[in-house]
This record gives C-alpha cells, structure tokens and sequence, in this order.
C-alpha cells in the first residue's frame, strides 16, 4: 500500500536489500524485467543490475522506443539563472558550500531582469532560478518579487532554492512558479550526515517530504533527483526511482521529472565518493524511463557534449543549454562565483543545431502562464 | 453526393483531424497535414509563442487552407481552460476550441466533471466547443446539452495506439449522438481509423501514430485513404454479422424436394 507520505514508504522499502539484489541479478532476471510493466522495485533493480549492463542494447532500444512513443522526437529547452551564492550550508561537495573561499553575491530584482533579457535573446521561455541557501536574503519574499518581474515574459518560471515551508511554496506560485526542482542529493542517510556538516541541509527528513508540500502548495511540476556520485548509485537510484513513483501515485495532478546530475569538480569541493561511470549513467537513464514511461527526463550541462547527444536517445526530454552556473555570469561571466564547472560548453543555439541535425524538434515554450492561476 | 463533415453548420470535406505534438520537425508536421488532406489541425496553446526568436510552430500550419483548432493542452480545471481559451482569443485565433482538461498527467485521461463544467464556460463565452472526453455516453449526452458542437470520445489512452479499446461505448455515444462524433486518441494504426468510421464515427483525430512514424507523409496518406475507406464502408451499409456461417446448403435444404 501506498505509504501517506514518502518517509513511510521509503522507510519500509528496504532499499539496502533491493540494491543487494540487483547485485546479484542474472540475465533471466533482465530478460524478465525487460519484458515486464510497471514501476516496481524489483522490476528497476534488475535493470540496474550488472548482467543489465551486459544487455545495454537492448535496454537502450525499450528505452529509445519508449520515449519517442511518449514523448516524440521532441526536446524541451531551459536554463538556469543564478540568482545569489550565499549561502549558511556546509555541503562538501558544493562550490556554494559556507566555508568555500567564492566570491558572493545577490542580484538585485532587477539585475535578475537584465540577466534574463539575454537568455530571451538566445531564445529561452522556461527560466530556472537557482540560488544557495540563505534565508534573511533568499526568502519567499525576494523571490516572488524575481518571479514577478520575469514572469510576463516567460512561459515558464522553475526554482531550485532552499526547500520551504508549504506557506512559502503557495506565495511563489502566487507570484507565478510552476515548477520545483529539490534534489535529494543522497537518500543514504549515512552519506547524507557526512557531506552534509552544519546548515538547514542537514535534517534529511525535512528535505525528503519537500516535494510533497510543494505539489500541496499547487505546484505544477515537481523535478527530482540524486547527485550522482556521492552514496553507492544503485541504491539512489532505487530510492529515486521509489520516490518518482511515490509522487506519481499520490501527487497525480503534479508532473514529475528526475534530473541525474553527476558530480563536479567545484572549488574547495571533494572529489567523487563513489565514481559513476558512463555507462551506469546510461544504464540509469534507460532504467527510469523504462519504468517510468511517463516521466520527464532532465541533464544538464554537467555533462559533456558526445555524452548529452547520445543520452537524449535513451530518455533525455529536457535539457538546459549554454548554461552559467554564478549569479549575474550571462551579463558578466566570473568563474571565481561558480557552483561547478559546466562540460558542455557550446552554446544554446549550437545545441540546438546539433540535435536538430539529430532528427529532434527543439521545443523553446511548451507551457503558458494562462495554466497556473496567475495569469 | 457530396459528404460533407458538418461541425456548427462548418461543411469540411477531409473527416481526418490532424494533432501537432511530437513531430520531429516543423517541416515534417507542414508536410504531414498536406498529405493527409485534412481539414482541421488542432495545436497545444501552451506550444504556440508569438514572441519566438527562431521558428514558431504556426509557422508551419498552412491556416489559409485548414481550420487551425486550439487546443488548451495542460489545463487541469475549467477555469485555466477557459483562460487559455480567451488568450487564444486574444491573439486573434479561431474561437474553435478543442477542450481538453486532463489532470491525470500519466495517462492524461479526461476529467468528466471538469469538462463538462469548460464546455459550459466556454459556450457561454461564445466559443464553439469541441470536448476531448472519456468514452461516456450519458457524459456526451450532458455535453451535447450543454452546447458543445462535437463530442470526442477517446478510443484509448492518449498515445498509446492501442486502437478502440473503448468499442462498446463510442457505439452507444454513436448510436445516441446528436452532434458529430469524433474519436479521438489511442488510434495506433490506419485500420483502426477505418474501424471507427465503419461503425459509424463522423470523423477521428489522429496525432501520435502519424508523428512517430518513421515516414510521417506517407503515414498521414495512410489515415487519409484510411478514413476514406471506412466512411465509404459505413456508407455502404455494411453486411450483419452473424455469430454462425449461412451455409449455402441450409440444414432445411432436404425439406424443399418435398414441398
């Protein structure tokens, strides 16, 4: 039975075990799980599973038709828009961490303004606004009064900022957000604790139930995710695959998506826990859309150019483009206040060339401010 | 004899009504519509941005030769339909709107109740209303009342090609309509388009299967001569079909030699 919230579930799940099982997986098992329906964990595990990775191909040829089916030839385009790097959390492996030596600053609303004057130039209408965690300077407040300027020229306006209270959430779709992205970073509670020293970050739980105060809060689409790289991926990637489906089920007016962003190098931050290769990211891709046909898929720059190509095939349906990863760094690139290092480095319109060239349509407004109450 | 496809004393000579989702290309979707000869093309408003710095997917529909039909794609309530719709309005748009009001978002079923209550607004609004609904007939016959110049029935999940899996009841919504019918979504393959015709359907929407084709032209002349078929196979009237072989040696034959 479903659990009422997704601690519930995801305490009962025993992804510890489920992760042991996919290790010990053989290829019936893939045979099977290729071949069966549904967003169960066993079904994903097999997939994940090493034999899985014997059989890529096949997994990559279910996920290719599952997606054109679903979805079409078709690539939704964003980017994110940094809007400050302070921020009081000590994360260890993030360039915004409290201790890192970056240079901080905050956008005024309407610096916010003319940053995104060049990403409309370049063609965007789905926006992210991006910030650390700082709540006397990055409160509800502040943002909705971001959003306010922005959203008569955008289709779309996401966030990825500090979880809030359900209260927060409501006053930002007020001003006009529809979408969330609150990644958990890792669901293993152990890592968690140790990449997580001080800072609201810390309590796992708070974060964990952050996605369904945001779908209470009316929160259109809701995106998801683990960094890749810092607990064992399998076991993130069951408790993200539970978590997608968990949302699904009890937040079925809300349309979710999960985002695989893999670690990066970033100033003062720690190299990789647990490396993940390019073919377990692939192997995840293909993974979550055969067991989740309906949900977004989301990359972002963090990963380089063959890599980005090749994974849209296997699931991918959005992507963020020509991104900068500090505040004001469209206007005023400064590499000393980035996040991370982007890999992909070309440009929004040379990647849109690209999968143009790849037989894709690329899709720059796919939502209407008309559809969430504000308009 | 001319047959027309009447839909609010609008005579259309094409029953194929073309969706605009998923095509791999602006040019491929303007190249599908001619070839399926259609008439109607409906488009996702969430999808249409006047402001476009490159290409804008109105671009591609040829609206001097097909009726461009709105379609208020991502509305979960009758509120944010009717607000799309008058934003459509706005911009100059045809006030034909083809009402879709799906807060499933996993198999984007339709809200009975919530359509039912757009197609009222819209109506009152002055708009012509063509509702994408769940196989319902006594829902048709409420949308019928409530103005709607079509009604839309779904044969299967939206995208899911699955064809009619809703047969028993778009014959009842058929049988009982009084506005055209049109059988909308989860038609995978053109023999399913004419299956729908035969029974007696006005007309049906196909996006999915054309789009993802690996040859969306010849795809979408696949439907056309689909429907065609189907509509000249209703026409016709088709043989009853019964449940046993008529031999043409009937068991009573030995009675005749002796009558």
């Amino acid at each position: 039975m479903l659990g009422r919230t997704f601690q519930e579930s995801f305490d009962r799940a025993d992804l510890a075990g489920w992760r042991e099982r996919s290790l010990s997986c053989t290829a019936d098992d893939v045979s099977r799980a290729l071949n069966g329906q549904g967003a169960t964990l066993g079904r994903f595990a097999a997939l994940i599973s090493p034999a899985a990775a014997q059989q890529l191909e096949q997994l990559a040829t279910r996920a290719h038709a599952l997606t054109v089916q679903r979805f079409g030839r078709v690539l939704q385009m964003y980017a994110p828009l940094y809007l400050s790097n302070e921020c009081i959390d000590t994360c260890t492996y993030c360039g915004f961490s409290r201790e890192s030596g970056i240079r901080r600053l905050t956008l005024s609303p309407m610096r916010v303004e003319s940053e995104a004057e060049v990403l409309l130039r370049e063609g965007f209408r789905h926006v992210l606004l991006v910030s650390g965690e700082h709540p006397r300077i990055v409160n509800a407040g502040y943002l909705s009064e971001c959003v306010r300027r922005l959203r008569k020229r955008f289709a779309s306006i996401s966030i990825e900022v500090a979880p809030q209270y359900e209260d927060a959430y409501r006053e930002l779709v007020q001003a006009g957000v529809d979408s969330l992205a609150v990644y958990q970073e890792t669901y293993d509670r152990d890592v968690y604790d140790q990449v997580h020293l001080g800072g609201r970050k810390k309590n796992f739980d708070w974060r964990l139930e952050t996605p369904e105060r945001a779908a209470r809060a009316g929160m259109k689409r809701i995106g998801i995710g683990a960094l890749l790289g810092l607990a064992d991926w399998r076991y993130d990637a069951l408790a993200t695959m539970l978590h997608a489906d968990w949302l699904q089920r009890a937040c079925w007016r809300t349309q979710i998506s999960v985002s695989v962003p893999r670690l990066r190098t970033a100033e003062g931050a720690i190299e990789s826990l647990n490396p993940v290769t390019d073919v377990d990211l692939a192997q995840y891709v293909c993974a979550l859309r055969i067991c989740l046909p309906d949900a977004g898929i989301v990359l972002s720059t963090r990963e380089r150019e063959s890599l980005r190509d090749g994974l849209v095939k296997l699931g991918v349906t959005q992507l963020s483009a020509g991104s900068r990863t500090e505040p004001g760094g469209y206007e005023e690139p400064d590499h000393e206040a980035e996040q991370f290092d982007v890999a992909d480095h070309r440009s929004s319109r040379e990647v849109a060339a690209t999968l143009v060239a790849m037989g894709y349509e690329v899709v720059w407004k796919d939502w209407e401010a008309s559809l969430h109450g504000t308009a | 004899m001319e047959d027309s496809f009447v839909v609010a004393s609008r005579a259309f000579s094409s029953r194929l009504l073309l969706g605009t989702g998923k095509f791999p290309s602006g040019a491929s979707m303007a190249a599908a519509i001619a070839a399926s000869g259609t008439d109607i093309v409906t488009v996702a408003l969430r999808r249409v941005d006047p402001t476009a710095t490159g290409d804008d997917i109105l671009d591609f529909i040829p609206t001097q030769d097909v009726l461009l039909l709105p379609n208020t794609s991502g509305a979960q309530t009758a509120e944010e339909a009717l607000r799309l719709a008058r934003l459509a309005r706005a911009a100059g748009m045809p006030d034909w709107i083809k009402l879709e009001v799906t807060p499933d978002l996993r198999y984007l079923l339709p809200d009975p109740v919530e359509t039912l209550k757009g197609c009222e607004l819209l109506v009152a609004d002055g708009f012509t209303v063509l509702p994408y609904m769940p196989a319902d007939p006594v829902l048709a016959k409420r949308l019928e009342e409530a103005g709607a110049a079509t009604v839309m029935p779904l044969g299967s999940p939206i995208g899911s090609n699955q064809g009619l899996t809703t047969e028993a009841a778009l014959a009842i919504i058929i049988e009982q309509a009084g506005v055209p019918v049109v059988v909308d979504a989860g038609i995978g393959a053109p023999s399913q388009a004419a299956r729908a015709m035969e029974m007696g359907a006005d007309a049906v929407l196909v996006n999915t299967a054309i789009a993802v084709a690996q040859d969306p032209v010849r795809m979408a002349g696949a439907f056309a001569e689909a429907v065609r078929a189907g509509r000249n196979g209703y026409l016709a009237g088709l043989p009853a079909v019964s449940d046993t072989a008529q031999a043409s040696s009937p068991l009573t034959g030995f009675l005749q030699g002796n009558a």
